[in-house]
């Protein structure tokens, strides 16, 4: 009987497994099949002159560069805020601050704002950086209101990668003599770094393929020529990918995935690099 | 001669376990002094006192006097990092840094502003020697830590706290991951360092609390029981409890 019993189970494990593999299987295709889609439609707009050529005739025909450069100093931008502000603010809470109402306060507060739909950012920076602080729309404002929406994102890997060295490094740093700064720069920050990095490439990506933040900051419809200063406002890919296809009439498709394609490409390039890192770390990490 | 002269030690840490009460002990310079009783006992805390690592630890109340070359150490006003580097630990689990077998034996002496490569190779040179690790690892310094074996590493650890030529080697079950050959010579090596260090060390096992005293304290639930020479304490115990934990009827 028992035998019958265990026959039983098994087969039921059987199917359940096969199951949960199918299911698994399921949520890839929907993601293999998006990017097969818009690489089919876009890949035969692709070309050189597509790339690095400045749009003609209402936009409908020659290359989308002041996008593409555009994204790039929007991107830039982001980095340069973000970076070190999101970094140090991770090391503090995670390496310095003491548990008290007030960093519990900070963190809620980080989360929260991890939260927050991307085009309320947006609206605040039109009115804290394009109104107030009177920088116009601009790469600047634009930049600055990415940097916001990113900060949570670098904070907390920032934090999450420090907690997980070993917390038995700090105490053998110290026991040797060593400041508690010491202990940071030299053992607890360039162990961490790998998990830094990849986190900073991931919050930086996302601020590359947002629209809602910088429609009112600092991306425009139509630049005749490319920025010259943090102070223009400048074409982005993927405010230009919103206007072209809805804004424009008689706009040819292959144009409109082409662009979707550049910064699709551009996303999940970031995207492969991060994890890159982050496997080589796994790798040569030797606790 | 005595290097600590402690008087009515108590710790508290933050979740109201007290971990030491009132103790008061004088501990002997360039002898061994050791540290046994059950787990739980304040043997750790009271080794992270000596050299303030106990800053590190939630703690609610750290109150009495610990006198170091006549300072009392628990004064706020100490130099803690020049403290730790006179007072050496090595832990129970070998925890290299991951560095190199080089950097982790130099890292103290880095640490303190020595940047001249002629000095850090021969401090590093000179530790590793002391340790009895020289002749197996001289020819790939470089190579990391976590290349070594668990009694390799172990010695590393001691040696990058004998580069700081301290004056006090505090060792916290420093053999209970390793095997007994290992341990064997660990002990003999600290028959050789007491010459010229003081040396306190929470043994992990009675025997070797035996094996390597010079001095001998019993502690049990944050308490100092009994205080004495070595053979005194392991032979004829004054005290039942010690009596009972040493031949084994509780531990």
């Amino acid at each position: 009987m028992s035998s019958t019993v265990m026959g039983k189970a098994k087969t039921l494990q059987r199917i359940g497994f096969s199951l949960l593999g199918l299911i698994t299987t399921l949520t890839v295709i929907p993601i293999i099949g998006l990017v097969l889609y818009i690489v089919v439609k876009g890949a035969p707009a692709i070309s050189w002159e597509f790339l690095s050529a400045m749009p003609t005739n209402g936009m409908r025909e020659g290359g989308i560069l002041p996008a593409i450069i555009g994204t790039l100093y929007l991107t830039l931008g982001t980095a340069v805020f973000a970076v070190p502000l999101g970094v140090l603010a991770g090391i503090y809470l995670a390496e310095y601050a003491k548990e008290s109402l007030l960093t519990r306060l900070i963190r809620i507060a980080i989360i929260n704002l991890a939260g927050i739909p991307s085009v309320v950012y947006g609206l605040f920076g039109l009115g804290l950086f394009v109104l107030f602080l009177k920088m116009g729309t601009s790469i600047l404002a634009a930049s600055l209101t990415l940097s916001i929406m990113t900060l949570p994102t670098i904070i907390s890997t920032t934090e999450e990668a420090l907690r997980s060295v070993p917390n038995s490094f700090r105490v053998v740093s110290t026991s040797l003599g060593a400041s508690k700064w010491q202990t940071v720069r030299r053992i607890t920050l360039p162990q961490a770094l790998p998990g830094i990095v990849t986190g900073v490439i991931l919050g930086v990506e996302r601020a590359a393929g947002e629209t809602a933040p910088i429609l009112f900051t600092g991306a425009t419809f139509f630049l005749p020529q490319l920025p010259h200063s943090p102070l223009d406002a400048t074409m982005a890919l993927p405010y230009h990918i919103f206007i072209i296809s809805t804004q424009i009439p008689g706009m040819p498709v292959q144009i409109q995935y082409g662009t979707v394609v550049v910064l699709l490409v551009f996303v999940l390039g970031m995207n492969l690099i991060a994890t890159l890192i982050r496997n080589r770390a796994r790798k040569n990490r030797q606790w | 001669m005595k290097e600590f002269i402690i008087r009515n030690l108590s710790v508290k840490y933050s979740d109201d376990n007290e971990s030491l009460r009132n103790v008061s002990i004088e501990i002997e310079a360039r002898a061994i002094t050791v540290l046994f009783g059950p787990a739980g006992g304040g043997k750790s805390t009271f080794l992270r006192v000596l050299n303030r690592l106990n800053d590190l630890a939630d703690l609610k109340e750290m109150k009495g006097e610990v006198l170091f070359q006549d300072q009392n150490i628990l004064d706020p006003q100490t130099d803690v990092i020049n403290l730790r580097r006179k007072i050496g630990m090595v832990f129970s689990r070998p925890v290299p840094l991951p560095l190199s077998i080089y950097d982790n034996v130099a890292y103290g002496l880095v640490m303190a502003g020595e940047h001249d490569r002629e000095k850090l190779d021969e401090g590093v040179e000179k530790a590793l020697k002391q340790a009895f690790l020289w002749d197996e690892v001289h020819d790939r310094l470089k190579d990391s830590a976590y290349s070594l074996s668990g009694g390799q590493q172990q010695r590393v650890c001691l040696a990058r706290v004998l580069a700081l030529e301290p004056q006090v080697i505090l060792l916290d079950e420093p053999t209970s991951a390793l095997d007994p050959i290992v341990t064997a010579n660990i002990e003999e090596m600290l028959r050789e360092l007491k010459k010229q260090y003081t040396i306190i060390i929470a043994p992990h096992n009675v025997q070797q609390a035996a094996r390597v005293a010079d001095y001998a304290a019993f502690f049990l639930m944050g308490e100092l029981i009994e205080y004495g020479s070595g053979i005194d304490l392991f032979t004829v115990p004054k005290d039942q409890r010690t009596s009972d934990y040493v031949t084994g009827r509780f531990g």
